[in-house]
This record gives C-alpha cells, structure tokens and sequence, in this order.
C-alpha cells in the first residue's frame, strides 16, 4: 500500500494528556472484526468517546468542538500493550496525520511508521509547555517539518528537533513502504536462502 | 572484542542485507498467523497481485474470535464467524497450512506452536499478535508484528528491523513456596513499569529461571511484552531439549543429534555485554496481584495498595483514573476483597501445568457460590490432555467447568466477556479498561491465587493453603 507523504504540516492540536494509553484504549477488541483497514476512525477511543448506548459523551476531548486539528498530542508511554495496527488505522482514520509524545511504544511506533503516521517523540518539557499552550489557546498551531525533524510551537516559536530512522524519514517524506523495497531485493533474499538452507 | 550475546548470535544469522543508515532485513524463519490481524494483510498481496514466498514457514490458527461452547456448531456471531472463515479462504487461495476450528491442533497460537514442536530454539519467529513473546523461552527471537508487517512477511519471507538494544534480568536464589513464573513476572513489571523494557529485547537469566520448566518459562516470556520489551528470551538448555525433542515438527534421528549440537552453543558468552543489566532475588517475591490498569500496577498480594502521595506526581491523575475504574480506595489491602468472575487460560497461564496447578489447588474443595469460574484450556491438546489426566473430572467435582480452546476472555472477543462492574481475578496478561469486556475490572494473578480466591470468594493469598 503506497502511503501518504509527509512532508511538513501546519496545525491545530487534540490533546489527550492521559499517560500509558494503551491500543486496547485507542481501539477496542470489539471492533477488530473488520477485514478491511477502513472506518476504524468512527471508534477511536470508543469507550471514552461514546456511553453505553452508543451517545457522544461530551467530556471527552473528540467530542469537544474547541479542539481540532491533524496533530493528536498525547502523554507519556502511549500506543502499549496489544500489536494491532488497527490502532493506527484509527487514528489515521480519524484524520490525524501526526501523534506527538514523550514516549511511544516500540510496536505502536513501527505500525504508525509504516501507515504514513507520523510519531514525534519530544523532551517531557516540551510536551508540557505544547499541553499548556493548547489548553490557553485551542486555536494554538504547531508545525512539524519532517525534512528538518523539527516541531515548533508557532505563536512563540518554541520549538525542538525530534528523532526519526534516516530509511523511515526518506519513505515518509517520499510515500514509499517497506514491501515495496523488500520486493525489489528479491533476488538477493533467494541467495540467502540457498546459502542457509 | 567482547563475546556475543544469545540475542546477538541469532540475529547475525539471521540478517539478509542491512539498508544504508537503516534497519537490517532479517530473515523469518516462522510465521505465524490467525484471524484478526491477517484478512488486511491477504487483501495487500491480492492488490500487488503477489504470492505468500514461503507458505511452509507459515501456519494459521482461529484462536481470538472463536466461541470456547459448541465449537461444532457455526459461530453465532455474525462478524466472527466472517473473519474466521475469510482465514479459510484466504489460507486455502495462497496454501498456507491452517489449524482452524475443531481441527485436533487448533488452539491459541503461542500455545500450539511450542506444543507441536514448530517452535525451536535459534528461530526468528513472528506473529500479528504481541505475545509472540512467548516463543523466546526457547531460545529464538520472536516478537509481535503489526499488520503491515504481516503483509510484509507473507510476501518477503523478511521483515525491515532495526537491532533493539539487549538487557539482561536476572532472577537469582529460590522461589518461595505458593510463588510461580507469573509472580517473577509480575513482579518485574511491578518495579520497572510498562515502559521499562521498551526499546530492547530481555534474556531472563539466573538460577531462579533455570530451575523454572519450560511452560513456566513460557509464562514469562509471554509477558516480556507487558514491560515494553520487543521480546523476551531464555537461554536453550537441558529442560528446552527435553520438551522439545520427539513432537510433531522435531527434528528426529540424527538431525536432532545435529540441532542439539547448535543449540548448545546460544547461551550468551560469559563475557558478551548487555545494554542493561538488572539483578532481583527470587526470595523477595511474594504472590503478586494487580489493583490498577495496566500490568505494572502489581503489589504482592500481602501488601495494600499504594496512597496517592507514594505514587510520583506525574503518574498522579492516571492513578487516579485507575482507581476509580477499579472503584478501590489508595491504601487498601488487597486482601479480602470480593470477586465475581475466575478466568484460568490465555496465552499467559492456559497450558497444561497451569490447569494442572490448578486442579490440584482446588481438589476436594469447593468453588464459593459468588463466583463464576471460566476455565479454557489453550488448545485442544491441552483440553485432551486434561481429560486423560482426570484433570476435568476433578474440576467438575470441584464445581468448576472445562470450555472449550481459545483466547475466550483475555480479550472478550467473543462471548466471553467479564460484565460492566463486575471483578475478575484472571491468569492472563492485560488489565487493561475494559480489556476482559466493557466496564471490566480485571485483577492478574497466577493459577494459584486466581485456584485460592475460585474457594473463597475473594482474594486469598494461596500460602494460606499450603
Ligand atoms: S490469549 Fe490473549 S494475549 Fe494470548 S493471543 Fe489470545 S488474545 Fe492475545
């Protein structure tokens, strides 16, 4: 699957500042059943986000009309626990296109890599001083320049670098994946295996 | 130049070609595969208009979605039944071998894979499940992959990884009595956090964990996941050998004389160097039970939940989001507290030394009527094994069921859900807000604290028994 490119983007931030959000949290097992990666959007965060009876409720910040935006900030140790992708679909599928914490999980960053999600990992300091920017002004934007792997909090132009896999920057900034480079070594892939079989 | 580590000499074999500046090609020499995470993956290749490389490195099993009653039957549930079956269609269009429902070898993947024999020490092996984990006990890599990865797998035979840096945990001294591998477990995640091992791969080492058997290895292994780690791993040695030699897919004759031979050389050079190193003594664990909701929010059963100032300030308001879930109070014992529902199976502690374990725990007493107890055996061989050992019959005098295999609550895909408000004391590995079933709070402990708290109703510290 061709992802999307990333190449710089400009703008207005959810935030979600709960620590160890896990992708039972992001996606409910309930709603793996599908054979297809669409739709997951609809339920991101759906236990949070909905009551019992299928109902908005209106304290969780998806519902919250004053904040809105492509850049889902989150807290410390987000995306643990469980290895579905579907939970980058979801967010990917809500109309994110950036998650920004302190910490990612390992797998949760691999499958947002690898969807055309871009996980920003930044210092505890700056998360906080970018949670406390929104929460004073929710129309606050931020700007994430992958080909300079910098964030910088606009209206003051605080800003800092953030880590990327050189290989991963080049497939993000370009929209090409992982399959496509591995069905290209082919050959060299069946000369390994001669040689160790 | 320093020796080399377990994880180190298995990966070099392991690596096709490296990508400049980037991750390495690791060669996979196992797949594994079931219902959830594939049917996205199966629709990748049909859109490049490609094969699955080596579908004999590949085998499938129905394990997440499956009902653990009338497993002959159609699955009721309309979206289950959808998905197991697109995995028949898909496995038979691109010949992957499958173990599907009421097939003998059916069971919950990280459960038949060791127990047919497919998985051996010095593998890479990979699965779109997170507790592929459990396969390192062996002695292999193996780790959980996201969907993309499994497209990836399915069509290179190779996955694109960068190298995780290793740590090493050490379990040293002896157990004391009524503490299992799930207590070490849960334990380490106690103290380190969920985020603790995240961004290596952990050797479990020490006399603790050698003297452990091969399913209790499994137990920990299973976890390394729930600490962040990429994988857990334990190094090959005589009781490997032994579980794994003469099943199924074992080497036989004079190919297994040969693999012996390999297989002795993986444990980590004396002088090969980890990242990380972390050292406990076995005698300080006590039987561990969780009160929050994540896997690190452990305490030994004994012990009382912590008050709000012990907890840092930053991990504050998720403590007390915990808490209210949980409906318990900071400071509370543990000890006593009421449970409705006992769940004994997973990935985790569904093998057959748990039901065993178990069994003998609950023989001649009985099930406190307030509680309802699932019992669901990891596989069919499981669930056979148990019946020839008289372990069901035990049970059923004890008042306790024997289902049928599968994931069944651990994840409360199917029917088997823990109702909204009600308490679980279960032997799998998440307790995750409502992982077990909207609304579900879920305690984890082992198959001994989950056999004493089945008795009388409420967390019961197992050594009252012993
Ligand atoms: S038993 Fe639970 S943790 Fe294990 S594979 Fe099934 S759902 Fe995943």
């Amino acid at each position: 699957m061709p992802i999307d490119k990333f190449v710089k983007l400009e703008s207005t931030c959810v935030p979600v500042p709960i620590e160890n959000v896990d992708t039972d949290q992001i996606i409910p097992a309930r709603f793996l059943k599908a054979t297809t990666r669409d739709g997951f959007g609809d339920n991101l965060f759906a236990d949070w986000r909905y009551d019992k009876s299928g109902n908005p409720k209106e304290d969780f910040v998806l519902n919250d009309p004053t904040y809105s935006g492509k850049i889902l900030v989150a807290s410390q140790n987000f995306g643990s626990g469980s290895s579905r992708e579907h939970a980058a679909w979801a967010i990917a599928g809500y109309g994110f296109k950036a998650v920004v914490s302190s910490f990612f999980a390992d797998i949760f960053k691999n499958n947002s890599l690898n969807n055309g999600l871009l996980p920003v990992q930044v210092s505890k300091e700056f998360l906080e001083e970018l949670f406390q920017a929104i929460e004073k002004d929710p129309a606050t934007k931020v700007e994430i320049d992958l080909e300079n792997q910098k964030i910088t909090l606009q209206p003051n132009g605080s800003s800092e670098s953030f880590e990327i896999n050189p290989y991963k920057k080049k497939c993000m900034l370009n929209g090409f994946d992982d399959i496509d480079y591995l069905l290209n070594i082919s050959n060299e892939i069946a000369t390994w295996e001669k040689a160790n079989s | 130049m320093a020796g080399k580590t377990l994880f180190e000499k298995i990966w070099d074999k392991h690596v096709v070609t490296k990508v400049d500046g980037g991750p390495s090609v690791l060669y996979i020499d196992r797949h594994f595969v079931h219902e959830v995470t594939s049917p996205q993956a199966f629709a990748g290749l049909r859109d490049r208009g490609i094969q699955v490389r080596r579908p004999e490195k590949t085998v499938a099993t129905a394990d997440h979605n499956i009902p653990t009653l009338n497993q002959d039957q159609p699955i009721q549930d309309e979206l289950s039944r959808f998905q197991v079956n697109k995995l028949a269609l898909n496995c038979e269009e691109f010949g992957v071998p499958l173990y599907g429902l009421n097939h003998k070898w059916n069971g919950i993947v990280h459960v038949i894979g060791p127990e047919l024999g497919i998985t051996k020490p010095e593998m890479t092996i990979v699965c779109g499940d997170s507790h592929t984990s459990t396969h390192g006990a062996f002695g292999s890599i193996a780790f959980g992959i996201g969907t993309s990865e499994v497209e990836m797998t399915l069509a290179t035979q190779t996955l694109l990884q960068n190298k995780p840096k290793t740590m090493r945990i050490n379990i040293d001294g002896e157990l004391g009595k009524g503490v299992v591998s799930k207590d070490i477990v849960l334990y380490i995640i106690s103290l380190i956090g969920t985020g603790g091992a995240t961004g290596y791969f952990v050797e479990f080492a020490g006399s603790a964990i050698r003297n452990l058997s091969m399913e209790a290895r499994m137990t920990i292994c299973n976890m390394s996941i729930e600490m962040g780690a990429r994988g857990g791993m334990i190094a090959p040695d005589e009781t490997t050998f032994e579980y794994v030699k003469g099943r199924e897919f074992a080497p036989k004759g004079a190919e297994w004389d040969k693999a012996v031979e390999e297989w002795r050389q993986l444990p980590s050079d004396t002088d090969a160097e980890f990242d990380k190193e972390l050292t406990y003594k076995a005698s300080d664990i006590e039987p561990m039970i969780t009160y929050g909701t994540n896997p690190g929010m452990g305490i030994g059963i004994s012990k009382s939940i912590p008050t709000l100032e012990e907890i840092e300030k930053s991990t504050q308001a998720t403590f007390k989001k915990s808490m209210q879930y949980m409906d318990f109070q900071p400071g509370d014992a543990m000890i006593g507290k009421k449970v409705d529902y006992v769940f004994i199976g997973s990935c985790t502690n569904g093998r057959i030394e748990d039901l065993r374990a178990f069994a003998a725990f609950v023989k001649g007493k009985k099930k406190a009527d307030n509680v309802t107890a699932w019992i669901v055996p990891g596989s069919h061989q499981v669930e056979a094994q148990a019946e020839e050992e008289g372990i069901r019959q035990i049970l059923e005098e004890s008042g306790f069921e024997m289902r049928q295999p599968g994931c069944s609550a651990c994840l409360a895909m199917n029917d088997d859900k823990i109702p909204e408000g009600n308490y679980a004391v279960s032997t799998s590995n998440r307790n995750f807000e409502g992982r077990q079933g909207p609304g579900a709070r879920t305690m984890l402990a082992s198959p001994l604290t989950a056999a004493a708290t089945a008795i009388t109703g409420k967390i019961t510290d197992p050594r009252d028994f012993l």
